[in-house]
C-alpha cells in the first residue's frame, strides 16, 4: 500500500473523528439521570434505550469495525467459505428472539447488570459466577484489541505511519468512555452506521458499474481461485459441514458475550429485543453485500500485501480522496462503538463479579460506578499494549480461542430459563471439561477454529467451539444425573 | 417457558436453520440472478425472509408489556 499522505481523505477523516469526539463526551448529557454515579446509569445507560437506539447500539456494536475489514479479506482470500458469517448472522436472530427477551426479563427483576450476576442469583454458586465472569473478561480482551487492528488498517491506508495516531484515538475514547459510560457508544452508533450504510450502499451500487457488473465480478473471482489453485466462489464438499457449524457456533456464542448482552440489558424492555430481532437483519444485509467487496477486489485486479487491505485499497483506487476518508472515517468510528462497549461489558463483569463479590460486598452504588470506570481505562490500555508490543497473530489467536471459551458460558446462562433441573456443580463440570478439551483440540490443532474427528472410515470436520459445547452438555447432564436428588423436585418444564 | 402455551407458530423459527444449515441444498451456481450465482442470492433472500418468520411469530404473541 502507497504511503503518501492523502489530505483530502485525512481532513474528512478528522473532521468525522473530531465530531464523535464532541458527541462522546456531550453524551454524558443526553438523557440526563439524577446521577451517572451508578453502574445502572454508567454501564447500562438507565436501562431505557427504545428500539431504535437499541438497533444502532446492538449494530453498532455486534458488526463491528473488524468484520468490515475481515469478513470480504476472508472472501478476497478463500471465497464461499468466507461467506459463513452470512448465516451466522442470520441464524442468530431465531435465537435472540426467543431467548434473549428472557434474559432480559429475568435482569431487569432482579437488577442484575451482568450474566454472571443472573446466574449467581439463579444457581446461588459464586463458583459459577466467577466462571462465566472470567470467561467473559478474558474473551472480550482479544475483541478489543481486534478493533485496534481494524483502525490501524484504514489510519495506514490514510498515509499515516507511526503508532502516534492510533494511541491519540484510542486515549480519546478511553475518555469519553469513562466520562458518558454506555450513552457514549450508544449516541456515536448513529453516526457511524448512517455512515456505514452510505459507504457500503455506495460501494454496492458504484463498484459493479466500474467493474462491468456482477456478473463480471464473480467471474473474475472464479478465474482469481482458479489460477492460484485454492478457494472458489463454491463450497468444496469437505467444506459443507465446517461452513454450517461455523455459522451455528458463532451464532449461539454471539449474544453471550459482554458486549451484545450488555446492549439487550440495556433496553427499555423485552418487547424492544423483540422488535429488534426483526429489524437488526436489515445489518445482516450489509453485512453480506459487504463481503462481496472481496470478490471485487479480484476484479479490480488489486495487488495486496496483506489481504485486510483489500476494502481501504479498493476505496482508494475506485473513489476520489474524500469519499475514501469518508469510508475510513466509517471504519475507524466503527472500531470505536465496539471497542467502548466491550470495555464497559467487560468492567461491569469486574466490578460486579470479581470486586463486589471477594473484594469489597458492601460497595455502594457510586462506588460500583467508580470501579467500573477504573476498570474501563484499565482494560483498554491493555488492548493498547497488546497490539503495541505482541504480534497481531497473538490476538487473533486469542480471539479465536476466546469464541470458543464464551460459547462455553452458553448451558449455564441459557439452559436456566427453561428448566430448573440442571445445578450449579454439574454446569460448572460441564464448563471446565469443555474449555479445557476444546482448548487443547485447537492447540493441538495450531489453533485452527476446526477439528477433524474421526469414528471408524468417517471424517468429520467441525467447529471445534461447537464441538467442546456438545461435550460441555454432555458432561453436564451426567454429572447432573449422578449427583443427589433435591428434595423438592421443581419444575420439569422444557 | 413459564406456564404459557406455546403457539405452534414458534415452529417457523426452525425453518431459518434448515434454510441455511444443510448447505450441499444451496451450494451451487444455478440459477443465477442479476449475475449473483444462487449460493449468494439464496443466503441473502433468507435476511429479509427471517425477519418476516420472527415478525408473524411476534404478532402471535400475548402483549407482556
Amino acid at each position: 500500500m502507497t504511503n503518501e499522505l492523502d489530505y483530502p481523505a485525512i481532513s474528512v477523516f478528522v473532521f468525522f473523528f473530531v465530531l464523535v469526539t464532541v458527541m462522546g463526551f456531550v453524551a454524558a448529557k443526553w438523557r440526563r439521570p439524577a446521577t451517572l454515579a451508578h453502574i445502572d446509569e454508567w454501564g447500562l445507560g438507565g436501562r431505557q434505550f427504545g428500539t431504535w437506539i437499541t438497533w444502532f447500539l446492538v449494530g453498532g456494536d455486534f458488526y463491528t469495525a473488524y468484520t468490515v475489514i475481515a469478513v470480504p479479506a476472508l472472501v478476497y482470500g478463500v471465497g464461499a467459505y468466507g461467506f459463513f458469517a452470512l448465516p451466522y448472522t442470520i441464524i442468530v436472530y431465531p435465537f435472540v428472539f426467543a431467548v434473549m427477551p428472557l434474559l432480559w426479563r429475568q435482569a431487569k427483576d432482579g437488577a442484575h447488570v451482568t450474566a454472571a450476576d443472573l446466574v449467581h442469583a439463579r444457581y446461588q454458586s459464586r463458583g459459577l459466577e466467577l466462571a462465566v465472569a472470567l470467561t467473559g473478561i478474558i474473551a472480550t480482551m482479544p475483541y478489543i484489541a481486534l478493533q485496534l487492528i481494524g483502525m490501524a488498517v484504514v489510519i495506514k491506508a490514510l498515509g499515516l505511519t507511526g503508532e502516534v495516531p492510533l494511541m491519540l484515538a484510542f486515549l480519546v475514547l478511553a475518555l469519553y468512555t469513562y466520562s458518558s459510560g454506555l450513552r457514549a457508544p450508544a449516541l456515536i452508533a448513529f453516526v457511524k452506521d448512517a455512515m456505514i450504510y452510505i459507504v457500503v450502499l455506495t460501494a454496492i451500487a458504484f463498484i459493479p458499474l466500474k467493474l462491468g457488473g456482477y456478473a463480471a465480478i464473480f467471474q473474475a473471482a472464479d478465474t482469481a481461485f482458479k489460477a492460484k489453485g485454492s478457494g472458489g466462489i463454491l463450497l468444496a464438499p469437505a467444506q459443507y459441514l465446517p461452513y454450517a457449524t461455523l455459522a451455528l457456533g458463532s451464532a449461539l456464542a454471539a449474544f453471550m458475550y459482554p458486549h451484545t448482552l450488555t446492549g439487550v440489558f440495556a433496553s427499555k424492555s423485552a418487547n424492544t429485543i423483540r422488535k429488534n430481532a426483526i429489524l437488526l437483519p436489515a445489518y445482516t444485509l450489509l453485512l453480506g453485500l459487504l463481503a462481496l467487496l472481496g470478490y471485487m477486489g479480484h476484479a479490480a485486479g488489486l495487488k495486496l500485501t496483506s489481504n485486510n487491505d483489500v476494502v481501504p485499497m479498493l476505496f482508494k483506487t475506485l473513489f476520489p480522496g474524500w469519499f475514501a476518508g469518508f469510508a475510513f472515517a466509517a471504519i475507524g468510528i466503527g472500531a470505536l462503538v465496539p471497542a467502548a462497549v466491550m470495555s464497559i461489558g467487560a468492567s461491569n463483569l469486574f466490578t460486579r463479579n470479581v470486586w463486589k463479590a471477594y473484594a469489597d460486598p458492601g460497595i455502594s452504588h457510586a462506588g460500583e460506578a467508580r470501579v467500573a470506570k477504573i476498570t474501563s481505562l484499565v482494560v483498554k490500555v491493555g488492548a493498547l499494549l497488546v497490539i503495541l508490543f505482541l504480534p497481531t497473530q497473538f490476538a487473533l489467536d486469542l480471539q479465536l480461542l476466546g469464541g470458543l471459551w464464551i460459547l462455553q458460558t452458553f448451558p449455564a446462562v441459557v439452559f436456566g430459563l427453561f428448566t430448573q433441573w440442571f445445578r450449579a456443580p454439574a454446569l460448572l463440570a460441564g464448563w471446565a471439561i469443555g474449555l479445557g478439551v476444546g482448548t487443547y483440540f485447537s492447540w493441538m490443532d495450531g489453533l485452527k477454529p476446526l477439528h477433524t474427528l474421526i469414528l471408524g472410515d468417517t471424517k468429520f470436520t467441525v467447529y471445534v467451539g461447537l464441538l467442546a459445547l456438545v461435550i460441555n452438555i454432555a458432561v453436564a447432564l451426567a454429572v447432573n444425573a449422578l449427583l443427589p436428588q433435591r428434595r423438592t423436585v421443581i419444575s420439569t418444564a422444557g | 417457558m413459564p406456564k404459557r402455551t406455546l403457539s405452534p407458530l414458534w415452529i417457523l423459527l426452525l425453518l431459518p436453520y434448515l434454510g441455511l444449515l444443510i448447505v450441499s441444498f444451496y451450494n451451487k451456481t444455478s440459477p443465477d440472478f442479476f449475475g449473483f450465482p444462487f449460493f449468494y442470492w439464496y443466503q441473502l433472500l433468507w435476511v429479509p425472509v427471517t425477519s418476516v418468520l420472527i415478525y408473524i411469530v411476534y404478532r402471535s404473541l400475548p402483549d407482556d408489556e
